[in-house]
């Protein structure tokens, strides 16, 4: 059972870092091992080598519905909770956060429960939802703005808290996921790393 | 009407991020997640560019929250580039996470300053 999520040609094989083993499996006896999760969630495992191109249509359309949704979504939180100018823009860092805490439950779901997951999957909801809810973009612009504005501190804020929130996130619902569905995977015989 | 032109946005960043991605990282055979740093940096730049041109009244409201919020902020990512940084901190590769944090912040943040600058140039103000 190949574990495509999208139909990138040419799956680049990450070499194993020294020390680190790969989440997801170096002993998992007697069963075919899936390929190694590579760094960038949204191009994922390489498929089987030469996935159909007319597959790519699919993926680019599940992407692009998924990004409008991501994007209204964030788009609303912004006319909900606006930011004055000058205002430390914590709508935007709270969007971000939220995203990258999403980003860490969902692969770690698909890198451990999931495998068979419509291959569609990944693709609208990382790729798409939640990579068109979050924003590198606006936050440049907003550390950029504050610094403009005369604001020096709360721009040095923005940016380090944003990064620190957001890398929190991902770590923490990385791991509470992979933890909480442990039990579950211990009771169907399969180890996790 | 302002949600249709932020979806519609959405609609094309998000794809466009990730034919960007992938065709960046076909280029070499490293880890370091290079495509989202191409993104982020030219959405950044681009947004830079938009943002000034609504200050100099170039442009209008609506096309910044179709291209601006719409595009830009969909073609960009926090999610992604969070995550990739998270991996390569779990494979043990604390230089390249590092690096990565490093080159996307001071990038990004330079690229919108440089296209605010840009679009002040053309367009003064």
């Amino acid at each position: 059972m190949p574990h495509p999520s999208d139909d990138r040609p040419d799956p680049r094989p990450v070499p194993p870092a020294s020390g680190a083993p790969e989440p997801g499996g170096t002993h998992r006896a007697n069963l075919p091992l899936p390929p190694p999760e590579p760094v960038d969630p949204d191009l994922g495992p390489g498929p089987a080598q030469g996935a159909p191109p007319e597959s790519r249509l699919p993926v680019l359309l599940a992407i692009s519905l998924g990004g409008g949704a991501g994007a209204a979504v964030r788009y609303g939180a912004t006319v909900l909770w606006p930011t004055p100018t000058g205002a430390f823009p914590w709508t935007v860092l709270v969007v971000n956060a939220a995203g990258c805490a999403g980003m860490g439950v969902l692969m770690a779901l698909l890198t451990e429960v999931w495998r068979g997951a419509p291959r569609l999957l990944r693709p609208f909801l990382g790729t798409g939802v939640l990579g068109g809810f979050t924003t590198f973009s606006t936050y440049a612009l907003d550390v950029q703005t504050l610094l403009d504005g005369g604001r020096p501190g709360r721009a040095l804020a923005d940016l380090a808290l944003t990064l620190l929130a957001a890398l929190a996130a991902v770590t923490a619902a990385s791991g509470l996921t992979r933890w909480a569905v442990r039990p579950r995977l211990s009771r169907t015989g399969r180890s996790t790393v | 009407m302002n949600w249709l032109l932020v979806v519609a946005g959405g609609m094309i960043g998000t794809p466009l991020r990730y034919l960007t991605d992938r065709a960046v990282q076909r280029h070499h055979a490293s880890a370091f997640p290079w495509g989202t740093l191409v993104v982020n940096v030219s959405g950044s730049l681009v947004l830079g560019v938009l943002t000034g041109a609504l200050l100099t009244g170039a442009a209008s409201e609506n096309l910044l929250l179709f291209a601006g919020t719409g595009i830009c902020g969909a073609y960009t990512t926090y999610s992604t580039f969070s995550y990739e940084t998270l991996r390569l901190a779990e494979r043990g590769e604390r230089t390249a996470a590092f690096a990565n944090v490093a080159l996307s912040l001071t990038a990004a943040l330079g690229a919108a300053v440089l296209g605010l600058g840009l679009a002040r140039a053309v367009w003064g103000g």
